[in-house]
């Protein structure tokens, strides 16, 4: 299958509203965040989503409840459009006990098992094997579900990568996924990080399904995601895409991002942002400006409620600080 | 009562879980149609077939982190290293991934996996087949480290490790596969943690685990003869440590020589000689010594590697040293 193979799909105005407020959620939550950690109520890495809010929703919304996920440390996106509460993400990036891992994982480490949110993790590429292990038990149980795995572009030069593609064709496992190429691997761009610069080539060396597609509207996200997941659970073996996408911030909270090229975060927020292409889609669907700014009106008070909900909690208890060495110690 | 090699010992413990336990699998280089590079998984293709026992391509770190994952997804994985010089390249995944997965995730998941292969010098297999890297494990909360000497032992505590929701490393010895022992055929468990004496004596104790056992045993023979009462007390497990037996030990012999393999610094024997000097510091009759591999890469000329190993001479040596002799 190659981009253009994949099937076209229907989306709705309920459905295409809802995704919309879930991508103005996650960019409401992601400008609070860089405000605390401005004021230093957010302390250590803290790295942004905003830019790539059209991947994580279009892509949750191909899965079901029950599907695993799994992501590396630019995380708050995923973890939000998978269904953790921003309450949950902004008192752990506070560091307080109400957070999502009660105050010891901050911004990238975070997990939910009642939504199937793996987490959270820090050293580049090295989750992808846990994703394809999740995969292998699916496959071992026989449940039906689907893993899916989202990494950078610099994680896709990994061996850890590498290995774990190999092994989830070799054994035909149900899992995607997506690389999501927002153009730099911390500040290296990617033509200067690999010869290729479509990663979802890495997938012809080993055999697997692959295709690049243009991740920068949810319902083309939706739709490439719902195609490769479709296939990973229908046995066939395992999908690897590249999502090409953009980051607005830089890699980190400490990044001021000087190595872009000139104009292109502009062109990029003028031409390829998510929440615009989903307003435009919206407008053609009948929607009016006054009802767009009631949805963005009701994000912004529940992400202003996230926050202070996480500057009030309490920080973690000090009792509680071998608690999570040892499931049985 | 049976007379079994460790290596028989080892699959009968896995076998029985595989039985009582449809989420326990097997994954490693050779373990399915090879039986096993040092054949401790041989028949158990053909008991479970190529589901459960599965073999990987040489891809450590990545079957390491397919095994983790599968264990977060709740399945029993137990992943076999041909040998842990080869664990190395999957150091990454148990240490980043394994032993901080229950706690990055503050307890959402849990990481109920067991890594197991030979640890240790066999001979003749110079630098970098012949690491003891018990100490390199140990270090990190989150994991727990068992290295065992006798085919009792690692039933007992292979079943434990099968069973435990955190991620155990478990150490076995190429040369010990073929030591023979005695395994009730009653099913037991010994409980992670503990260790055990060996061999009772009251100058002095000797600490030590996994093949090191046997040469304590050997020392303790030759002091015996010199009127020196050695105890040879195995740890069985490293990580969590038995201080309270440890310690018991200490305050009755009021000496105590470690002995391991693996190199001098840093080495486990550091750690236990650091803590029983701070607990049993007033009852020490002299300082605690070490016996370890010389802190000198593995030779592979027999003669050379002779001098590096822990011997019952060093043993010997040492103890008299620490009794005035």
């Amino acid at each position: 299958m190659a981009e253009a193979d994949v099937p076209a799909v229907e989306v709705g105005r309920e459905q295409l509203l809802e995704w919309y407020e879930k991508m103005a959620l996650i960019r409401r939550v992601e400008e609070l965040a860089a405000k605390a950690y401005t004021l230093r109520k957010i302390l250590g890495f803290c790295h942004l989503y905003i830019g790539q809010e059209a991947v994580a929703v279009g892509a949750v919304a191909a899965l079901n409840p029950d599907d695993q996920l799994i992501t590396a440390y630019r995380l708050h996106g995923h973890a939000i459009a998978k269904g953790i509460t921003p309450k949950a993400v902004l008192a752990e990036l506070f560091g307080k006990a109400t957070g999502a891992a009660h105050g010891v994982g901050g911004s990238m480490h975070m997990a939910s098992k009642a939504v199937e949110f793996w987490g959270g993790y820090g050293i580049v590429g090295a989750h992808v094997p846990l994703g394809a292990g999740a995969a292998f038990a699916n496959k071992y149980t026989g449940d039906g579900r689907v893993s899916m795995t989202f990494l950078g572009d610099g994680a896709a030069q990994q061996g850890a990568f590498y290995e774990a593609i190999c092994m989830a064709q070799l054994w035909r496992l149900p899992a995607v996924f997506v690389v999501e190429n927002n153009y730099y691997a911390m500040g290296t761009s990617v033509d200067r990080q690999s010869y290729l610069t479509d990663m979802s080539q890495r997938g012809a060396g080993v055999g697997m399904k692959h295709w690049q597609f243009e991740a920068f509207d949810v319902v083309d996200v939706y739709r490439n995601l719902k195609a490769a997941v479709d296939h990973a659970r229908s046995g066939e073996g395992p999908v690897l895409l590249e999502a090409v996408t953009y980051r607005y911030r830089g890699h980190s909270m400490s990044d001021p991002a000087k190595y872009r090229k000139d104009g292109e975060l502009e062109s990029h927020r003028k031409e390829h942002d998510g929440l615009k292409l989903a307003e435009m889609r919206l407008k053609e669907l009948g929607m009016t400006d006054d009802e767009l700014k009631a949805v963005v009106d009701r994000v912004k008070a529940e992400a202003q409620e996230a926050y202070d909900f996480a500057e009030q909690s309490p920080e973690p208890d000090p009792a509680k600080l071998y608690d999570y060495t040892y499931a049985e110690p | 009562m049976a007379e079994m090699q460790l290596r028989e010992a080892l699959r009968r413990a896995m076998t029985e879980e595989m039985r009582r336990d449809e989420r326990v699998f097997l994954m490693g280089e050779e373990v399915a149609y090879y039986d096993g590079a040092y054949k401790v998984s041989q028949g158990m293709l053909a008991e479970f077939g190529d589901r459960r026992i599965i073999d990987t391509p040489i891809a450590e770190n990545g079957f390491c982190g397919i095994g983790i994952g599968a264990a977060m997804a709740g399945l029993r994985p137990i992943i076999e290293l041909m040998t842990w010089n080869f664990s190395l390249v999957a150091f990454d995944q148990i240490i980043n991934s394994a032993a901080k997965v229950y706690n990055m995730t503050a307890g959402e998941f849990t990481c109920p996996i067991v890594f197991r292969g030979a640890n240790g010098a066999a001979e003749n297999l110079a630098s970098q087949h012949s690491q003891a890297l018990e100490s390199l494990y140990a270090h990190f909360p989150g994991l727990k480290v068992i290295s065992t000497s006798t085919p009792s032992d690692a039933y007992g505590l292979l079943k434990s490790a099968i069973r435990d929701p955190d991620p155990v490393i478990f150490m076995e010895s190429e040369l010990a596969y073929g030591l023979k022992g005695e395994v009730p055929d009653e099913e037991f468990l010994i409980p992670i943690g503990k260790g055990e004496i060996k061999r009772d004596g009251t100058d002095v104790t000797l600490v030590t685990w996994n093949k090191q056992v046997a040469t304590c045993h050997a020392a303790a023979d030759a002091l015996a003869k010199e009127g020196i009462s050695a105890r040879v007390l195995d740890l069985r497990t490293i990580r969590p440590l038995d201080e309270e037996l440890l310690f018991r030990c200490a305050l009755e012999t009021h000496r105590v020589v470690v002995v391991q393999e693996g190199f001098t610094f840093a080495g486990v024997g550091a750690e236990i000689a650091a803590r029983v000097q701070e607990a049993c510091f007033d009852a020490l009759d002299a300082p605690v010594l070490r016996v370890t591999n010389r802190d000198v890469n593995q030779p592979y000329a027999t003669n050379l590697e002779k001098l590096v190993m822990p011997s019952a001479q060093r043993v010997v040596e040492a103890a008299r040293a620490v009794c005035g002799r």
